[in-house]
């Protein structure tokens, strides 16, 4: 719960720093203060609100979005760990918001003085947010303590937060494509779990099951890593011998940097991140 | 209106890209799997708790196989 919150935090902090820094810190801290807010109303409507269903149901249903969350993030962190995919830079991230806030003209509307830093700031932490508050409503509704739940999202927001504040830069030393990966395992792992029992099956071990399925989970996802790496490692000594012997090899893709097609501005696929200029931060997402 | 429709597809769109993602084939191996899942524990009386966690590799290993072919 804490791993998966401080890594949407980290994200939601670029966005803040990079519209607080560049712009206007009061609307920046506007925009942040009603997201949160926002955030706070779901969780404190739809989590009390989920516990009414009974417990097979709930865990039918939470079983089911948490596998498929898990697994979106198990695909992508396997995607990036392999080049298939360009590891996402918290570093670069900011670079980007940076670059289109400083282009973006200044606006007052609704009594905020930056109306973009505001609707920039605002969307990158409840975008964020919304994944934090799925998270922290799925594991406290099944556990029936959504306290507890709350506490540990609330833990890991305090924590990025103050660390941000004093290094007043994007948290790019924290490794996390290897802590996405982590939470996909977790999130797959407790979503198969919890889904099964709510379609009717009775784990060997009970709860003691779990002790198991995370491992496998985990097993899988890094056998897949070597099967598409050895994949990628092939195919680029294929490709090889059937260079022109006049080609200069400093130019030969490598098998493990990432390609042109893993170039997410390359590929064109629906993994495609676009920079986007307008104060929007979706291609930050995950 | 057309104002409207324009936001609650783009409503949609978020709520899609947001649980469904890149690939709404995991998705829907996964709810198959879970209804499969009920099926065989209530009507056939079998505890098939082995099927769920073989859908979710297969759908995994499925979707990373179409993320990458002819990528490499």
């Amino acid at each position: 719960m804490f791993v998966a919150c401080a890594v949407e935090a980290i994200e939601a902090l670029t966005i803040v720093l990079a519209s607080g820094l560049t712009r206007q810190w009061r609307s920046t801290l506007q925009g942040m203060a009603v997201a949160l807010a926002v955030l706070a109303v779901v969780v404190a409507v739809v989590g009390p609100t989920i516990t009414l269903l009974p417990l097979g149901a709930l865990r039918l249903i939470v079983g089911a979005l948490l596998a498929i969350f898990g697994l979106q993030w198990l695909r992508k962190a396997i995607l990036r760990a392999t080049g298939y995919k360009a590891l996402h830079d918290e570093a670069s991230a900011y670079l980007r918001e940076v670059a289109a806030a400083k282009q973006a003209p200044v606006s007052s509307r609704r009594g905020v003085s930056d109306w973009y830093a505001f609707t920039l700031s605002f969307k990158g932490v409840l975008l964020e947010g919304l994944e934090v508050v799925f998270i922290v409503i799925t594991f406290g509704d099944n556990q029936r303590n959504l306290g507890a739940a709350v506490i540990g999202a609330a833990a890991a927001i305090v924590v990025v937060a103050a660390t941000g504040i004093a290094v007043r830069a994007p948290l790019s030393r924290v490794p996390e494509n290897a802590l996405k990966f982590a939470v996909g395992i977790m999130l797959t792992s407790f979503g198969t779990f919890w889904g099964a029992e709510g379609a009717g099956v009775s784990w060997p071990g009970s709860d003691a099951a779990l002790l198991v399925i995370v491992p496998a989970v985990a097993a899988v996802s890094l056998g897949c890593v070597a099967w598409l790496r050895r994949g990628r490692a092939v195919a680029a000594a294929n490709a090889e011998p059937a260079a022109p012997a006049e080609a200069p090899p400093a130019h030969a893709p490598s098998a493990h940097a990432p390609s042109a097609e893993a170039s997410p501005a390359r590929a064109g696929s629906a993994d495609a991140s676009p920079a986007e200029h307008a104060p929007s931060s979706e291609g930050m997402v995950r | 209106m057309g104002r409207v429709i324009r936001s609650l597809r783009s409503f949609g769109a978020f709520w899609y890209d947001f649980v469904i993602g890149d690939d709404w084939h995991v998705a829907a191996v996964v709810v198959a799997a879970l209804a499969l899942t009920a099926l065989v524990v209530h009507v056939a009386g079998v505890n098939a708790w082995w099927l769920l966690p073989l859908c979710v590799i297969g759908a995994l290993a499925w979707s990373l196989h179409r993320a990458t072919a002819g990528r490499s």
